[in-house]
């Protein structure tokens, strides 16, 4: 069985500064990682190689410095790292993104399930993986929290939403399932995995590589129909911010006019 | 297998003829049976941009047998497409995504708007994506610029930024998520008009839903009032005083992520940025630090009570009164002043 993780690599969004003037992230204050979400993604995929002796394959797209994040991936298990690096991807938005990354699907051509985190946590969208999905045609379920079951023709899985309403789901392979964080715990990688993942080797595929599949019209910001026309730096929300110390009856006070409204 | 070279064929396909686009078309969502709020409030977001557009608005709908459709046209739909079969009666991404496809292929509004619910995620970009266009997630305010065209407005970096994005292929879609908006007014004498649309997808044998279950009904963002708890609770058991505070003023329990983690309470509590966003007419944040991972969640709420023991924590900077102190000591006096009212 063969699977492949998407991943993104994101600034550490709890240590990243952010740049109010500018409206850009200060991508020097913090170090970047792989997405939190993409963690249980790959867990899963680890998972999966350990019971069903499968061959798990890492897919991200960005600058030549992702490396590091998918040497972080082998470390934790995966087997063979691919980044999509050219300066034609940049700025893609997650339409470009997905079309870009079911170019490298198709060309890895083994494929029996893709799986990806719920979404990232700079970008929030969740999108690129329902988008890599439809343009390889593929059925899809987000949310998954276990897998009851796999075989090479079929998967089963719970889908799971924040309302507690669940669903068992089966699909052909391959399919895409987008992971939510209660499917596992990411174990952190051995020692010697980490050594190995300094001298292994990462695929790296450009515009050239995938010309197959698509063209440069479709990836990067000519391919992208979204644009940023205006960042806006938006005002903080002005409370009262009242705060009673050691007035104890005041701040009861207060409280019980609140709730009574 | 995945097969080769079918990607790029069917991307030489795309490409659209941009005039002939009209109308402003809201994506209805329904469970069971039951259309969902965040119809509602697309709807009157839709009109507001539909009258600036001068354009029609319309609704598609998705359901089996005898959903209340009328109630679209109540709400402000002029007309209301109503797509029927069995199999919508589970949530399917690959079935609703080739039937909405398909139908806006053919009635080419101009603007498409879908809830940001889990199905509306999950369905979302695949609809786009099907489309050959773009969809801007999550938004938080849209208008209509001089050229007719949408700006679609999100918060971005964890809300640090507010982003203006303009679509530039057809349809121009976006999501927006539950309680973005107020509901749009009922007016049950607005004239009926249902529009029957025969499926043009209703099997899909890859992907089937074997089973639909539910372990919690809970629903944390119906609550109006949430009492919530964070690092400040020490043990599982002292989540009673915040029950029965949330009881006493008719409210629900909340959670940070770290009670979450610590097994303290399930994710159906949680609040934050990985859990719920919810916006209750009163916060009561008891022990929470106030991380921006949190606030994110709850920060829309009308008003924000903060307890914590520490003068410092950032959630005092975004509360409208809060009380520095020992939630163990004032919370259960604070159950007893409302029970005597």
């Amino acid at each position: 069985m063969n699977i492949v993780v998407l991943i993104k690599e994101v600034p550490d969004m709890d240590r990243v500064k952010f740049d109010k003037e500018k409206g850009v992230v200060d991508r020097s204050s913090a170090e970047a990682e792989i997405n939190p979400f993409d963690m249980h993604a790959l867990q899963a995929a680890v998972d999966l190689k350990k019971k069903y002796n499968a061959n798990v394959t890492v897919v991200t797209m960005g600058p030549p410095r992702a490396e590091k994040s998918l040497r972080d991936a082998y470390a934790r298990g995966a087997d063979k790292c691919v980044l999509l690096t050219d300066r034609k991807f940049g700025g893609s938005d997650t339409y470009a993104t997905a079309i870009t990354l079911a170019s490298a699907i198709q060309r890895i051509k083994d494929c029996d399930l893709i799986i990806c985190g719920e979404k990232s946590v700079d970008g929030d969208t969740a999108q690129v993986g329902a988008e890599v999905a439809e343009f390889l045609d593929l059925p899809h379920t987000y949310y998954v929290e276990k897998i009851i079951s796999i075989n090479e023709t079929e998967i089963e899985v719970v889908s799971s939403k924040m309302r507690g309403s669940k669903q068992i789901r089966k699909m052909k392979l391959p399919a895409l399932i987008g992971v939510n964080k209660n499917i596992n715990i990411p174990q952190l990688p051995t020692l010697k995995r980490k050594l190995e993942s300094l001298n292994i080797g990462i695929e790296k595929l450009g515009m050239d590589d995938l010309l197959d599949y698509m063209t440069e019209e479709n990836t990067g910001f000519k391919g992208s129909p979204t644009k940023v026309s205006k960042i806006e730096i938006p005002k903080e929300a002005s409370r009262e911010g009242r705060i009673f110390r050691d007035d104890r009856e005041s701040f009861i006070k207060a409280f019980i006019a609140e709730s009574r409204c | 297998m995945i097969e080769r070279a079918l990607l790029k064929h069917s991307l030489q396909k795309a490409g659209v003829n941009l005039d002939k686009y009209a109308g402003v078309l809201i994506v209805a969502e329904q469970d069971k049976g039951e259309i969902h709020k965040v119809t509602s409030e697309l709807l009157n977001k839709g009109k507001e941009l539909a009258g600036k557009l001068k354009a029609s608005l319309e609704c598609l709908i998705l359901a089996g047998e005898g959903i209340a459709a009328e109630e679209l046209n109540f709400r402000g739909a002029d007309t209301v497409y109503y797509m029927k079969s069995e199999a919508f009666e589970v949530q399917e991404e690959y079935l609703f995504k080739s039937n909405i496809s398909e139908f806006i292929k053919e009635h080419k509004p101009e603007i498409v708007l879908v809830g940001a619910t889990d199905f509306g995620r999950s369905l979302a970009p695949r609809v786009a994506a099907a489309l050959r266009t773009g969809l801007t997630a999550d938004c938080t305010e849209m208008e209509i610029d001089e050229a007719g065209k949408l700006i679609q407005i999100r918060p971005a970096f964890s809300d640090n930024i507010l982003a203006h994005i303009r679509t530039v292929t057809y349809p121009q879609m976006a999501t927006i998520r539950y309680k973005e908006f107020c509901e749009s007014g009922r007016d049950a004498s607005k004239p009926v008009n249902i529009v029957e649309v025969k499926p043009y997808l209703d099997e899909y044998d890859k992907s089937r839903v074997v089973r639909v279950f539910s372990d919690e009904e809970f629903d944390i963002t119906e609550a109006e009032v949430i009492v919530a708890g964070g690092r400040g609770i020490r043990r599982k058991e002292d989540l009673t005083i915040l029950e029965e505070l949330a009881e006493v003023m008719g409210g629900a329990v909340g959670a940070s992520r770290a009670l979450v983690d610590a097994g303290m309470i399930s994710g159906a509590h949680q609040v934050g940025y990985s859990g719920n966003r919810v916006k209750p007419g009163i916060y009561v944040a008891c022990g929470i630090s106030g991380a921006p991972q949190h606030l994110a969640g709850m920060k829309e709420s009308d008003v924000i009570i903060a307890i914590n023991s520490d003068p410092s924590a950032p959630i005092f900077n975004v509360c409208d009164f809060g009380y520095v102190g020992d939630l163990y000591e004032i919370v259960p006096e604070l159950i007893r002043a409302v029970r005597r009212g």
